[in-house]
């Protein structure tokens, strides 16, 4: 079966998630890869959200907010730029493409550059590949075992 | 009736064994209170004697240092047979502490590391170490090395947790004051810490935090007073337990995390992250990320205790 990127989408309430929704109702027609969240800010998604979207298996990570100066907070945008841009300096060292993760602003009458950007972005998760690092990081602990006999029984998620 | 006990030491430095000695002459209170009946860095027993236990003999094992080979594991499972309580003492048994950075390689880049390229290493002949060998009627057989370091409750049920590079000495007699007196809270949880976090307990002034660059602690010195995120040193104090005594604080050392998250707390090391960039100042992606580049190794930095135990716990392959 050819592969469809699995996105989870962490938009806020008061810009992105209503452009997803403006979207919806305008039918304009996007890929149907992403799963939304809905997030109060982008400064409520704690980077370990992303972590552990990208760990239980998604392929890719959206995070929508609003327009630099917009944010319904005040500066809750900017403090999820600054650790979106943290957290992509420190995704290569996990062997994760940093590309994975992204960040966008879209404001609550955009819905058809929401639309544009989970297209565009589900081509460029697409074109990356399938993520499974759970199952790489435990494939990587096969060997770990007392004697090499237990070596074939250890399967998945032995703890 | 005297308390049975083990201490053992896995991937370890020693340190937790240390901060036991350091009850000073409390330990001779230990001693009135349990017999040790396993302790390699300091007595002379044998596994043999630990197998020949009957199941749940030993009241408490206090086991220190995390998981890095076959014999970390063998004797984890043997010790979690034969005592009633498992206790991961320290960092590493905790969260696989320093040693635990090295998931950041895999084996071979290791040995390959250590045996063959260092710089003052003479090996010739290309030696790493063995698994077995054999000289005439006699095989030996030695630890496998594993790739993955783990967290002592990776691999066996751990009853109780106490946090701490080392931990705090008294923290440790207490912790046994809870045994004797059969005063343990409920299995799971961290004994001899707080549970809020560092920043809590520190008596350093906090303002408005707005960092606008990020020092190490060579690069200038701190002053005695100020909170040192907001003098822009890192300092893992907000997203660590407290319970240590502010220790390194209170010696002018911005907090590196040793006592671990705080509860419900899934990853440390990326809440650190979470809660350094939120207090940078700067709103424009350009001006982050010339503050970003002040930031050295922020993986490490903000994992130095708690990579193994984190969400992701290794590099990928």
């Amino acid at each position: 079966m050819a592969f469809e990127p699995r996105i989870v989408g962490f938009l806020c309430n008061w810009c992105t998630y209503t452009g997803a929704d403006l979207a919806g109702t305008a039918r304009v027609k996007y890929s149907p890869n992403i799963r939304s969240i809905r997030v109060m800010c982008s400064g409520r998604v704690d980077p370990v959200f992303v972590i552990k979207a990208l760990y239980e298996g998604a392929d890719g990570v959206l995070l929508g907010g609003c327009h630099p100066g917009d944010c319904h907070y005040q500066e809750g945008n900017y403090k999820a730029l600054r650790r979106y841009l943290l957290l992509k300096r420190i995704l290569p060292e996990y062997g994760i493409e940093p590309g994975r993760v992204r960040l966008e602003w879209v404001s609550a009458s955009e819905g058809e550059r929401f639309g544009r950007v989970v297209d565009e972005f589900t081509e460029e998760i697409r074109k990356l590949g399938p993520l499974k690092i759970k199952e790489s990081i435990f494939e990587s602990m096969r060997g770990d075992v007392l004697h090499e006999s237990e070596r074939s029984e250890q399967t998945g998620e032995a703890r | 009736m005297k308390l049975n006990i083990g201490i053992y030491w896995g991937a370890a430095c020693g340190g937790c064994d240390v901060a036991i000695l350091d009850t000073h002459e409390k330990l001779l209170e230990i001693a009135d209170m349990a017999d040790i009946h396993l302790w390699p860095i300091a007595m002379d027993f044998k596994y043999s004697d630990v197998r020949a236990m009957k199941d749940g003999y030993l009241d408490a094992v206090l086991f220190s240092g995390g998981v890095r080979n076959s014999e970390n594991e063998e004797i984890a499972k043997l010790l979690r047979a034969k005592t009633k309580t498992m206790i991961a003492l320290g960092a590493c048994a905790q969260m696989g502490g320093v040693p635990g950075l090295a998931n950041m390689y895999t084996r071979e880049d290791i040995l390959k590391r250590v045996y063959l390229e260092s710089e003052s290493t003479a090996n010739t002949e290309g030696i790493v170490p063995l698994e077995g060998a054999k000289n005439g009627a006699h095989e030996l057989e030695l630890p496998r090395f594993y790739n993955t370091v783990k967290t002592l409750s990776q691999v066996v049920d751990v009853d109780y947790t106490i946090p701490g590079c080392p931990p705090a000495s008294m923290q440790i007699y207490s912790a046994l004051g809870l045994i004797w007196d059969n005063m343990l809270p409920k299995k799971g949880s961290i004994i001899g810490a707080g549970d809020r976090a560092l920043c809590d307990e520190c008596s350093r002034k906090k303002s408005e935090k707005t960092i606008t660059k990020i020092f190490r602690t060579h690069e200038k010195l701190p002053d005695a007073e100020t909170c040192f995120l907001e003098q822009g040193f890192i300092c893992l104090g907000p997203a660590t337990r407290s319970g240590c005594g502010s220790r390194c604080i209170k010696s002018g050392t911005p907090c590196r995390g040793c006592y671990g998250p705080l509860d419900d707390v899934a990853d440390q090391g990326i809440k650190m992250l979470s809660a350094l960039a939120s207090v940078i100042e700067a709103k424009d992606e350009k001006d982050i990320d010339a503050v970003l580049d002040t930031v050295v190794d922020p993986l490490r930095t903000f994992h130095r205790f708690s990579l193994a135990s984190s969400i992701l716990r290794r590099k990928k392959a």
